[in-house]
């Protein structure tokens, strides 16, 4: 259905393609369901929880961050509609997380769970093979507590919903559950290309 | 586990819930709020009920097909869901407010859908006083809800703090001005941060723990007797931060916080 009388003012051209419905965004918007969590780096852990409810492996920040570290470059889409291109991470991908934990056939789905009780889910696949890291820095900088400090999940292929701040673990889980916004009517896999923002779509 | 049980809705099936779909609306009436603040009232094609503090997705598409899309909270309250009022603020380098505000009419057809939106929601059956922060334009799905509560939930005592640039800049005066006057249960409590007309008796600062606890003093009052508050703080992300780390200074628990940010970013 064309609009009458609107024409699109197209700010700037995307340097290259962005998923549907999407708006470039230069500023870094803050999304949160509740209070920013601040949470104190001595207080700081993580685990990885096995279906069995066991802990398959627990780091404070220290031991954390003496595990091997990657950078990317990426692009990140958030379901409110905006796209920030050429975003940089510091972090440690998933994959190095499980060889630490000396996991090598984790199960097919997981819960990423969060200080101040967020939650999201996601195949366990869409995390591996570098797609998906636990984060520290944000282009070059710690992780402000309001974008998700001290540590955050990054998910670039999934709406940024997917990539839990003030991440404290992830617990795998035998079959696919919704977490926070998933009970709440988000998509329970949220691709931005296929704009895969709420239930049905 | 995680705790995502404390903002209190029901789990549900995603993969059995109904698809929100776009849908064709008509406009029935523009209205001036503000010098750049209008509301517009959507006639439903496919009406959906709908919860006092939720929004929806508006498509706009040019005729080569350009598609820009964006979020707007529902100003009215659920019990008439056939229409729906949303206010657009003017962002003067925006794309698609500055279309409501030149172009859109009453009888043009617009493309949307929804409801959108879960923990940011009141519902007459959460019990407990109601401490509603709004900054700016978060006075919208904010007014949802003190209408809502009007008609489903006179007894609950509510309070309201707006905080707003100067006069020119409060949305919903008249509205405010009356629920506020006429309703015993209702308080609503202004802060003019940079302009105040001459006399101004308000607030005249950022909002503050100081400010919150007399707030909170009041909604206890009102209350007769203590009870712990259900806060709502929408507006852009200074203001919700502010508010929301001033309530956990003052001792407000934090699983009774609910919040909404938007632009402008940071």
């Amino acid at each position: 259905m064309v609009t009458r009388g609107f024409f699109g003012r197209r700010r700037e051209t995307p340097p290259r393609p962005i998923p549907p419905g999407q708006y470039l965004e230069r500023g870094f918007p803050v999304l949160t369901a509740g209070p920013t969590q601040r949470v104190p780096l001595d207080q700081w852990s993580f685990v990885l929880v096995g279906a069995d409810g066991e802990p398959l492996g627990q780091w404070n920040w220290q031991e954390f961050r003496s595990l091997p570290e990657t950078e990317i470059h990426t692009d990140i889409h958030c379901v409110t509609k905006w796209s920030k291109l050429d975003t940089t991470w510091k972090g440690v991908t998933i994959d190095d997380l499980l060889i630490a934990a000396g996991v090598t056939d984790p199960p097919p789905y997981l819960m990423a769970f969060s200080y101040g009780g967020y939650s999201t889910n996601l195949p366990t696949w869409d995390v591996l093979e570098g797609r998906g890291m636990v984060a520290f820095e944000f282009d070059g900088q710690p992780i402000a507590a309001e974008h998700g400090g001290p540590a955050r999940l990054v998910v670039p292929h999934l709406y940024f919903w997917k990539s839990a701040k003030w991440l404290r673990g992830i617990r795998f889980m035998p079959q696919d559950q919704p977490g926070f916004w998933e009970q709440y009517g988000y998509h329970m896999y949220g691709d931005p290309w296929k704009e895969q923002r709420y239930w049905g779509d | 586990m995680e705790g995502t049980a404390v903002l209190g809705r029901l789990v549900q099936d995603p993969t059995a819930a109904p698809a929100v779909t776009w849908q064709s609306a008509t406009v029935e009436r523009v209205a001036v709020e503000t010098y750049r603040a209008k509301t517009f009232t959507l006639r439903l094609s496919e009406p959906r009920s709908f919860r006092a503090g939720q929004h929806y997705d508006v498509r706009l598409t040019a005729p080569d097909g350009y598609q820009a899309q964006r979020s707007y909270s529902v100003a009215s309250a659920p019990d008439d869901f056939e229409r729906i009022d949303l206010t657009v603020e003017l962002i003067p380098d925006g794309e698609v407010s500055p279309y409501f505000h030149e172009v859109v009419e009453p009888g043009d057809v617009l493309e949307v859908r929804g409801p959108i939106g879960g923990p940011f929601t009141w519902t007459p059956d959460l019990t407990g006083p109601l401490l509603l922060l709004a900054g700016g334009s978060g006075i919208v799905p904010l007014k949802s809800i003190l209408m809502h509560r009007d008609l489903a939930a006179p007894e609950t005592p509510a309070l309201l703090l707006y905080s707003a640039r100067g006069p020119e800049d409060i949305i919903y005066r008249k509205f405010l001005d009356r629920v506020g006057r006429l309703n015993a249960c209702v308080a609503v409590r202004c802060s003019l941060t940079r302009r105040q007309p001459p006399g101004w008796i308000g607030y005249a600062r950022r909002v503050d723990p100081a400010m919150l606890r007399e707030c909170v003093d009041e909604l206890v009052r009102m209350n007769g007797g203590e009870a712990v508050p259900l806060s709502y703080a929408c507006g852009p992300t200074g203001f919700v931060e502010a508010a929301a780390d001033a309530l956990l200074s003052i001792g407000v628990a934090e699983a009774s916080i609910r919040t909404e940010r938007f632009g402008p970013t940071q």
